[in-house]
């Protein structure tokens, strides 16, 4: 396990998506970045650069560990080989924090490389209980499951998603991330309320925020389809979402993803900065019950 | 598959993932029942950005992995072959630093690229680099280790070699080409190469091997004696040249230690 001085939790402040071409930069003036998140899947190799920096990184930021390939939404059994390669960098890592995601990438041995949708039923709800349960005990530890975009519904749905991450939760006893730009998007592919979802939505089981941005597109009707594409900057109406759940939530860890035309760590940096601030609201602000 | 009742007048609208899954990645499949829009309608062009998505992400991360192949044939023909070759050869593990392992063997037959024989071997060479990248370090031996080493006692030693050391013989000159493209190397030429692959600190490095380095070098990673692998190389090129060979050895840090036995 790697020897950490700091306290190794995740602040309430903000922190980035960890990309190689900020490590010098980042090292160098980290801004208002007080946490980092790595995609584990990128650290299971045996070694070189990717876990020398990991191990630099970690002497300094906390880390929170964010897996995209255990396809906990999978109707077949987690893949054992993929769970002891994720204990073998939890346990040397010892991040902060992990998480996984409401979704699946794999079926039929093929890993589909994308957050595959669920639908919302007592069967799915067995089965991601059985599979977080499984990751916690392999781990040792508690786990974050974060909530999925949607680009479409499943007929056979019968729990809403707030509903359904509660239920998870109750049973499994894992936390929760908010994806605030999941919700947005979601929300205006599927035409709901997103402010109705927050306010569904179990807030005192959050441990940690993730913001991104989305691009827009139509489906054939004409009808608005956001994609989830993180490379832009955050949009303002996931801003002002973000508002909305501070206001109701307070401030927890903060993440600031851009994974597709990753921009210089400058512009990074100040998407980040801009997180700290909406954290940080003016004292007399007024917060709702 | 799931004998519950469902509250659809459409009949079962269950959607499973393998269904889902061969939607997925055929692009001529229907889009399963069962995934709607908001009003409870069809959803084909939805269905299309994780149709999208998935096809996009591999292409992508193909172009990543393998940047000298996607100089030779161009970006946009790259991830033309890239979608042909992901429904065929989807990732078999979340590990997307070692996707593309099959590329060597499917540019053997692919139609658009069969009159650029030297495309496999290139592949092969990127594939190399990448597991190179991501091996386990080790830290070189000091040179002047072997030197101290009476002839005897380097004859009956075993080299450790570096877990990002490999042998890799090609037909045609992928070094050369792979120099050309990367480092503004000569125009290449020349047919078959044997390359040893490893890393210097953390960057992978490719060096061409003397004739017979190829042999002593694979036997010295199967853990022959010095004396043993000596052997094997001479006994095909009888004019084998060790001391160039070692010097590729210690260049590119690829022994890591000595094992002498007593």
């Amino acid at each position: 396990m790697l020897d950490i001085a700091h306290d190794n939790k995740l602040p309430n402040g903000a922190g980035v998506g960890y990309k190689s071409q900020h490590f010098n930069a980042l090292l160098d003036d980290p801004g208002t970045v007080c946490w980092l998140e790595i995609h584990a899947e990128n650290y299971m190799g045996d070694g070189g650069r990717p876990l020398a920096q990991l191990r630099h990184l970690a002497e300094r930021f906390p880390i929170s560990a964010h897996g995209v390939g255990l396809s906990i939404g999978g109707e077949t059994r987690l893949d054992p080989e993929h769970l002891a390669r994720l204990k073998t960098l939890i346990d040397w890592l010892n991040p902060a924090m992990f998480s996984e995601h409401l979704a699946w990438s794999t079926h039929d041995g093929a890993f589909l490389n994308d957050l595959l949708p669920l639908p919302y039923t007592s069967d799915t709800l067995t089965r991601i209980t059985t599979h977080i349960n499984e990751v916690q005990d392999h781990l040792g530890r508690k786990m974050l499951l974060e909530n999925p975009s949607s680009y479409l519904a499943f007929a056979e749905s019968t729990w809403s998603e707030p509903d359904f991450l509660r239920e998870v939760a109750r049973r499994t006893g894992c936390g929760l991330l908010l994806d605030v730009n999941n919700v947005f998007v979601s929300a205006t592919n599927l035409e709901f309320d997103p402010r109705a979802y927050i306010d569904a939505y179990p807030l005192d089981l959050v441990e940690e925020f993730h913001l991104a941005g989305h691009d827009e597109d139509a489906d054939e009707l004409g009808r608005k389809l956001l994609i989830d594409s993180h490379g832009k900057p955050v949009d303002e109406p996931v801003w002002a979402l973000f508002d909305h759940i501070i206001a109701r939530a307070g401030a927890r860890p903060a993440l600031v993803e851009w994974d597709n035309d990753v921009p210089e760590w400058d512009v990074l940096e100040a998407e980040a900065a801009r997180a700290t601030r909406h954290m940080k609201p003016a004292p007399a602000a007024v917060v709702s019950a | 598959m799931n004998d519950s009742v469902t509250l659809s007048s459409t009949g079962d609208t269950t959607v499973t993932q393998t269904a889902f899954r061969k939607a997925l990645l055929d692009p001529q499949q229907r889009v399963p029942e069962g995934l709607t829009n908001p009003d409870g309608k069809q959803a084909d062009k939805r269905f299309s950005v994780y149709r999208n998505n998935v096809a996009h992400g591999l292409s992508e991360a193909m172009l990543t992995g393998f940047p000298v192949l996607a100089k030779l044939v161009g970006d946009d023909f790259f991830r033309e072959m890239a979608k042909v070759y992901l429904r065929i050869h989807p990732p078999a593990s979340p590990l997307m630093m070692h996707y593309g392992a099959a590329l060597p063997g499917f540019l053997e037959s692919f139609p658009g690229t069969l009159h650029l024989k030297y495309l496999p071997d290139v592949a092969r060479l990127e594939l190399a680099l990448r597991r190179a990248y991501h091996a386990a370090d080790a830290t070189p031996i000091d040179p002047t280790a072997l030197t101290q080493l009476d002839q005897a006692a380097l004859m009956r030693a075993r080299l450790k070699m570096s877990p990002a050391c490999e042998v890799l013989s090609t037909k045609w000159p992928a070094k050369a080409i792979w120099d050309f493209n990367m480092k503004d190397g000569p125009q290449p030429t020349g047919g078959a190469e044997d390359i040893l692959i490893s890393r210097v600190g953390f960057d992978p490095m490719a060096e061409r091997l003397p004739n017979g380095g190829a042999a002593f070098v694979r036997s010295l990673i199967k853990g022959r004696s010095f004396g043993t692998a000596l052997g094997l190389a001479t006994a095909d090129t009888p004019d084998f040249d060790l001391t160039a060979t070692l010097s590729v050895l210690i260049a590119t840090h690829a022994i890591t230690g000595i094992d002498k036995p007593d």
